[in-house]
Parts: C-alpha cells; structure tokens; sequence
C-alpha cells in the first residue's frame, strides 16, 4: 500500500471493503452527523408547515456570524480613536470588506427575527411539555446570547448610532434598584462610554458569546434527539396515538435542511448586496442626536419607558415576563395538545381575539398617557402615579381578560394560557413597532411617512 | 470496586463506604472553595478600576478661570471637563454634568429659552439643573468647585448625584 492509499484508509476505513459493502463507509461518514439526529424520523415532522425551517435556519445564521464575524476580526480594532476609522477602512479600502460586514449586520438581525419566530413556533405548536421542557429552558438562554451578541455588536462601530444607542440602554440599567449603578459601571468600565467599554463590549461580542453559543447550541440539538425528534404535527382532533411511519434521516430530512440553508443563504446574499449596513457619522460624545432611540429590538423597552415608572418598565415588568416564560413549562396544563397549531380550534378562536383586544388595548392605552393623562401627570415621574397605578390596572386587565376568555369559552387552561401568551407578545409587538416607526423628534408620536 | 452499590450489611464495608463518602464530599467541598476563589478573581479582575495616579487626578481638575471672568446669570460649557458651569444671579456657582439624569444623553443650554433641553426625550431642567418637565427623575449631577486665590477649579472626579436642588450645593466666592 503506497502512502496515499494508506492515508485515505486512515480517513475512510473500510475503504478497501468491496463494493456492496463500501455503504459501510457512507454510514461512518453518516454516523458523526447522526450524533446530533436520530438515526429515523416520523415522517409527519418532516412537514414545512410544522417548523418552518426556523430553527435550522438559526443555526446557519450563527455559524453564517461566526464566518463573517471572523473575518472582521482581523480588520477591527476595539479602540474609541480608531473603531470608526477602521470601519471605515474595511468599507473603502479591503475588497469585499462592505459585503462582509452587510452579511454580518442582516444575518444578526436576521437571527434576532428567526430566533424569535422560532419561539413562537415552539409555543404554539405545544412543543415545551415533557419532554421538552427543560428544551424550552435552554431555547430561552439562547435567545438571551442572540440578544445579547447583538447588543454588543451594536457599539462597535463607534458612530452616532451606536454611541447613543449604547448609551440610553446601558443607561436603563441605572434604574435597577440597589444594584443599578453597580451594574452599569461594571458593564461600562466606568462611569460613562470609553475606552473600557469597547474592550469590554468587544470581548463579550467575540469570545464569551460565541463560547457560550458554542456550548449551548449543542446540547438545544442533543435534546432534541433525546426527545425522539420533534413534536409530532397533528390536526385538533387526531389522537396522539398516531405515529405515523418513520423514515430515514438520511437523506430525507439532511435534504430539506440543506435546501432551507441553502434558499436562507441566497436570501442573506440578496439582501447584502441591496443593502447597505448602516454607518452614520464618528461618535460625538457632546452631541446627542435628536431622536435618540436604542437598538431596534429594545424599542418596545424604551416605548414602556415613556409610560411608567422607570423602576417597572426596566425592571418589575421585565422580571414579570422573564418569570412568566421560564414557568410555561412547568404548569400543570388540563389536555394534552402538544403537536396542535394553538391548542384546538378552541384555542384559534380565543387566539384571534387576543390579538384584537391587545392590539386595541395597547394602541388605546398610548394614546390616552399621551393626549389625556400624560399632560396631567407633570414633573419628575412619581412611583406611585406612573408606576403602581398603571402597573395594577394592566395586571387587572390581563387577569380579567384570563378570567373571562377561560369563563366564555370553557376553555382548558392551555387555551387559557395561550391567550394571555398572544395578549402580552401582540402588546410588546405593537410597542416596539410605535417605538420605531411612530415616535419622532422628541420621542413625540408622529406618523413614519 | 466491582459492585459500585454494595447492599451487604457488613458493618466494615459500610464504614470503609462512608469513609469514601466522607472523602468524596470533600474533594466536591474543594471544588466549590476553588469555584468560589475562581469568580471572586474573575470579579476583581473585571472590577471598573481607572487609572489611579496622581497625574490622572490632577487632569481631573480643570481649572475654569478667575471667578470674575464669569458674568451672574450665564452657563459656560466646558467640552473637555463635560460639564456645564453656571452661575447663579446672586453670584452663587454650580457645575452641572452635561449628562441627562434620564438616559445619559448630553443636553445643550438653549440660552434663548433660558432652560436646558434634552434632544433625545425632551426632559427639561432649569439654570440650577431642577427638573422642569419629565421624563428626567432626578436633578442634574453636580461636580465639586474649589475656589482658590479667587481661580475657580472644578474637581470631575468627583460626581453627586442629588434628587433636587437646595441652596447648600452652590458655591459662593469669597468676599473680597
């Protein structure tokens, strides 16, 4: 045997098997990819219609970060004097440096959506109870790693945007109670944006994040397996009962996911080549631009600021929701409805007038702080009328809201909680929507055209 | 060992397994000693620590002018100490930092209102820094004045922050 030979043996042993049996040698090359698939798959979860391909095209979105994100890394340099400058180097001067950056700006916000309509999908489709639960557990660590990634990414730049950006959220931190400016200085390396903040945010957005990624995604994947694959998709009515046949993984769902890649990517391309990734000018720590609004996905935070009290926009009300979605696993839920789009036909129904009512409620809710109360209420925000007030009539409605749709409809308490799920996502829907396309110079309200 | 889950009573072989207990449980009660050394490490190392040398605090204190060069009633801006020094009708001075109490934006003097206004959610504050008009919760922040041989100096190492404005925070020169 020459020494290529034997090299090519010591990839693909059983190489020199004959042929009936070099199938052998696909299933070792197989086997590695099945360690994060199993080896069959029912059939039915093979359906577009039950994933949407959200959480594959996720992952190829990451590892599409961490490609591009790489790449910068050789260019960037984490210094307030010459961030900008070296931006704009890579930009002008490196070929296929502005491309880069677009994939590495749309594929981040990119990820932020997908990721969330990923969440959305695994709730409605019923996929976080046993065993699945501690599923959803880790999906909610890892949307908070995307979250954050992109949030530190945001400052890198070191233009306007990102300055200010980074400065009014970095800022909400101040208000948590007792720990907030502890919590912001140690974030910021100081009292204010400088240099600290930079190497701080640029070690955070490219080593401990992807490290974390790294390690999580894995193990979302890996207990994917241990569930038997993915929620089985059936209609309202169907028993549970009803497997299906299974077939094999190779090639029947590699296949799909490829082709979901593979159309993603075209997307992203698309889009990169359109679109220019934003840059306004140098950071000027004396001039605040006028509207100053926080990176996109926090707008809905910054809308509730203008609402009520700091301390329960940034911080009660948060914790709230937090607490809220790590508990929805492990309710006690009264029928089983995993793998049924929203609960039962039941469910559909409660589920359109939850989005109508909440759409109505909030609308109606921002224009009456606005026009009515809101020049009523003057001087330095007060707890008890901006804060306790408002917090208590919004905890009232929802419960009431709960009470009446489970009275009106003799639902389960998985419908139930369904509907008060819709209400609390459409409301902090259409404030982030308000947030960034209704509120101009001033943070006044105004319409986007 | 063969049998890791020995279900004999032998008195010997218990003690000999609850001494191994014994010794597990402290290699884990090690682990946490060194877990807890580990972040307290990692907490001091990440520790906002600035640059604690004579030369950085003698940069910190800027040294505005002699107390006459300001006229009663007017805000002058200092871009590198990043704060605004005002003085008062009555002679009296305050530095204010330029950072809004509401989110950190920086907020000009618009003289011809006689107020300070925040670009980014419109919170107003007065001459002294008071809070006119909401969003804003507190008061501007206020740096430390030291008059000296009648030059007035303003220490920004030193940031108070203070919820509203009394009339012991400002700074009188010396009658002279």
């Amino acid at each position: 045997m020459n020494i290529i030979e034997r090299i090519r043996l010591s990839i693909f042993p059983g190489a020199h098997k004959p042929a009936e049996e070099q199938k052998g040698q696909r299933k070792y090359f197989r086997s590695l990819l099945l360690h994060f698939r199993p080896r069959v798959v029912p059939e039915r979860t093979l359906r577009f219609s039950l994933t949407w391909g959200l959480g594959g095209m996720a992952a190829v979105l990451v590892f599409l970060l961490f490609g591009t994100g790489l790449m910068l890394k050789f260019v960037y340099e984490p210094f307030p004097d010459r961030a900008y400058d070296s931006i704009l180097h890579l930009q002008q001067n490196i070929p296929f440096g502005q491309l880069i950056r677009n994939i590495h700006h749309w594929s981040a916000n990119g990820l932020l959506v997908i990721a969330f309509l990923h969440f959305l999908r695994v709730f409605f489709t019923g996929a976080f109870v046993a065993p699945r639960q501690f599923n959803w557990i880790i999906g909610l660590a890892l949307f908070a790693a995307v979250i954050l990634s992109n949030f530190t990414g945001y400052l890198l730049p070191w233009d306007q945007l990102a300055f200010w950006a980074i400065t009014i959220s970095s800022s909400m931190l101040e208000y948590i109670p007792g720990v907030g400016t502890w919590l912001q200085e140690s974030v910021l390396g100081g009292p204010e944006l400088g240099p600290t903040t930079i190497s701080n945010f640029y070690a955070i957005h490219t080593a401990v994040l992807p490290a974390l990624l790294l390690l999580i995604m894995p193990f979302h994947f890996w207990r994917i397996r241990k569930a038997n694959g993915l929620v089985i998709p059936r209609l309202p009515d169907e028993e549970t009962e009803t497997l299906g046949e299974k077939v094999n993984t190779i090639p029947n769902l590699i296949v799909r996911e490829v082709a979901v890649a593979l159309v993603l990517l075209a997307v992203i391309l698309v889009i990169s080549m359109l679109f220019n990734a934003p840059l306004a000018a140098k950071a000027n720590p004396g001039l605040s631009p006028n509207p100053t609004k926080a990176p996109w996905y926090f707008m809905g935070i910054q809308e509730m600021l203008l609402h009520f009290h700091p301390v329960f926009s940034l911080f009660i009300i948060p914790l709230m929701l937090v607490f809220g979605l790590l508990c929805i696993p492990y309710i006690n839920y009264q029928s089983e409805t995993a793998g049924v789009w929203f609960c039962s036909n039941r469910g559909r129904r409660m589920a359109l007038i939850a989005v109508l009512t909440s759409i109505a409620a909030t609308v109606t809710g921002i224009l009456a702080d606005e026009l009515i109360i809101g020049s009523v209420l003057t001087g330095p925000p007060d707890i008890i009328s901006s804060g306790l007030v408002p917090i208590v009539i919004v905890l009232a409605g929802c419960i009431g809201f709960y009470i009446f749709m489970k009275k009106r409809f003799g639902a389960a308490n998985n419908e139930a909680v369904q509907t008060l799920f819709i209400l609390l996502a459409t409301a902090f829907l259409v404030l982030t929507i308000i947030g960034i396309w209704f509120r101009g110079t001033g943070m006044r309200l105004m319409w986007p055209w | 060992m063969t049998n890791p889950h020995p279900q004999n009573n032998n008195p010997e072989k218990e003690s000999a397994s609850s001494r191994r207990s014994l010794l597990t449980k402290l290699w884990v009660l090690l682990g946490i000693v060194a877990l807890a050394e580990l972040i307290g490490i990692v907490f001091a190392f990440l520790k906002p620590n600035p640059k604690k040398s004579s030369a950085a605090d003698r940069a910190a204190i800027i040294v505005a002018g002699p107390v006459d060069t300001f006229q009663p009633g007017t805000v002058t801006a200092f871009v590198r100490g990043k704060f605004y020094l005002v003085r008062l009708e009555d002679g009296g001075f305050l530095a204010l930092s330029r950072s809004c109490t509401h989110l950190g934006c920086t907020v000009p003097w618009v003289a011809k209102e006689n107020k300070f206004i925040c670009p980014c959610h419109s919170s107003e504050f007065d001459i002294r820094g008071e809070v006119i008009s909401p969003p804003a919760p507190r008061a501007l922040d206020l740096y430390q004045i030291i008059i000296e041989n009648n030059v007035l100096k303003v220490d920004t190492n030193k940031r108070k922050k203070r919820s509203e404005f009394t009339a012991g925070q400002i700074t009188y020169p010396k009658k002279t």
